[in-house]
């Protein structure tokens, strides 16, 4: 009986957990379809681009500066075990454009951003706000999710990008005003050691991890349930979702674009 | 207008509509009343195709609603329908000018400079005008209600539905939102379908009025025939008495 119990029960969850993964990939097909099929609403566009993106900018500089200052202090530190502080540099932007700026861009955005568009998304929801825009011929996904989605897309390699250039400029800072590397090595070393390949990569993390952030936050916005626990859990399930997801995707990426890059 | 054909509609084990069949009139309102967690509301929801039935049809207009397989067959539907919403369900991010334009730009795609007139003429028909450059949040839930009702008829739909009309109103707003029904339906003059568990009031709005019980539909006629019926459980929910055919959940 007990063993009959139990069989159901993880027949059921598997169930659950087959038909959500489904629901959640008819979701994207349908943003996706959404996004480049007319009519085109550039002013949400710009208004989801604003809030997800340009108001991150200052949080991601400031995590940016730190970061690189860290990566400068522990370089130095591992690097003269080896004599080799002239690679201070190479070690600051290579970490950070190759894997720490996609990374911690994306769980920055997630942890900022993403449990917002999970938020408001689940309050329409349970307001009838969704509903109401069904009753007025107006497809929701359209109008909320394509726009959080493509900001997603496009917020995330650029807050990226910045997160890289303040993160070198923060590794910079320590590494030649408060370890005394000449500034002419920081800086012919890294130019030498970074290439194009290595900021294509990271371009092509963040744009990946933009899509998980829109893809994730959205979709658990919009499955949200009912009230205030409703709420409550779609946002905590948002964040720890697309962060564990990022971190899983990240790996995989990292294998495929490094062999990809190296050919 | 709206015909209800054998509609079944089941949440996992628990059955919500049983076989519910219902006739709306053209140009007359319709209330649907029932205890609390009936299936009032969700008979609504699929009416409006945001569910889909497990078995049955529902006609809006002579337009089979359940059979449109794309959501834009549905919307094109539901373009005879305008919805008041039981919290009126209005954009939080617009001002109440904004969220009055809304069907009219996103749905009608209307010029702006048209929108503006026809918003600023139903708002004048519907003593909004000072409340024109607020957000919802900042008005009473009467005069949101208000609002939501603007919303749903600046368009002109042929239909109007209605999802509990004064649920979380003081008798005064109440009253207020049911004669701005009845004030509506003169100058617009559109088939109403109302959902309300609100005896006998919401029956000044009523010209037909049908009560779910069981998932089906025990009893149906006139306000008059209904405060007639002979029916243990219409008298029971219309008297509001404990003792009776119905369960308190």
């Amino acid at each position: 009986m007990n063993l009959v119990a139990t069989t159901e029960r993880f027949g059921n969850f598997i169930i659950s957990t087959t038909e959500q993964w489904g629901r959640s990939w008819i979701f994207l097909y349908r943003t996706l379809i959404a996004l480049i099929k007319p009519p085109y609403r550039p002013f949400l566009y710009l208004q989801q681009l604003l809030m997800i993106g340009v108001n991150s900018t200052l949080v991601i500089a400031l995590i940016g500066l730190f970061t690189g200052a860290v990566l400068a202090v522990q370089g130095e530190y591992t690097l003269a075990k080896f004599g080799a502080t002239a690679y201070t540099g190479p070690a600051v932007a290579l970490s950070l454009i190759r894997e720490l700026g996609p990374v911690l861009t994306a769980l920055m955005l997630i942890g900022r951003a993403g449990s917002a568009v999970t938020a408001e998304l689940g309050i329409m929801r349970i307001t009838e706000q969704v509903d109401a825009l069904r009753s007025m011929a107006v497809d929701p996904i359209k109008y909320l999710m394509a726009p959080r989605l493509a900001a997603g897309l496009i917020a995330m390699p650029l807050l990226c990008a910045i997160f890289n250039v303040v993160g070198i400029f923060g590794g910079y800072c320590v590494a030649v005003g408060l370890l005394g590397l000449s500034s002419g090595t920081f800086m012919s070393e890294m130019t030498s050691a970074v290439g194009l390949v290595d900021v294509k990569s990271g371009f092509i993390k963040s744009a990946v991890f933009g899509l998980i952030f829109g893809w994730v936050s959205c979709y658990k916005g919009y499955t949200c349930g009912f009230g205030a626990q409703g709420v409550n859990k779609a946002t905590t399930q948002s964040v720890v979702t697309a962060s564990v997801a990022v971190l899983i995707v990240d790996y995989f990426l990292t294998s495929v674009l490094t062999r990809v890059f190296m050919d | 207008m709206i015909s209800v054909h054998n509609v079944h509609k089941r949440f996992g084990s628990q059955v919500v509509l049983d076989g519910v069949s219902i006739e709306i009139e053209p140009g007359k309102t319709t209330t649907v009343v029932g205890p609390s967690g009936v299936g009032k509301s969700v008979l609504l929801k699929l009416i409006m195709g945001i569910m889909s039935p497990d078995a049955g049809e529902i006609y809006i207009g002579g337009d089979n609603i359940t059979k449109a397989k794309s959501e834009a067959s549905k919307n094109e539907i539901r373009k005879q329908l305008g919805v008041l919403f039981q919290s009126a369900a209005l954009f939080d991010s617009l001002t109440i000018y904004d969220n009055i334009a809304f069907p009219l730009l996103e749905r009608s795609r209307l010029s702006v400079s048209k929108a503006h007139k026809k918003v600023l003429t139903i708002a004048e028909s519907l003593s909004l005008g000072p409340y024109l450059s607020n957000y919802p949040e900042q008005v009473s839930i009467g005069i949101r209600k208000r609002v939501g009702m603007a919303r749903a008829l600046i368009t002109e739909p042929k239909i109007l539905l209605v999802d509990e009309p004064n649920t979380g109103l003081d008798p005064l707003d109440g009253q207020e939102v049911y004669d701005l029904i009845n004030a509506c339906k003169n100058q617009w003059g559109f088939t109403g379908l109302v959902i309300s568990h609100e005896l006998p009031e919401v029956f000044q709005v009523s010209e037909r009025v049908a009560m779910i019980l069981g998932g089906k539909i025990i009893a149906e006629g006139t306000p008059a025939e209904m405060i007639a019926s002979t029916d243990l459980a219409v008298q029971q929910f219309l008297n509001g008495r404990t003792d009776g055919p119905i369960k308190i959940q």
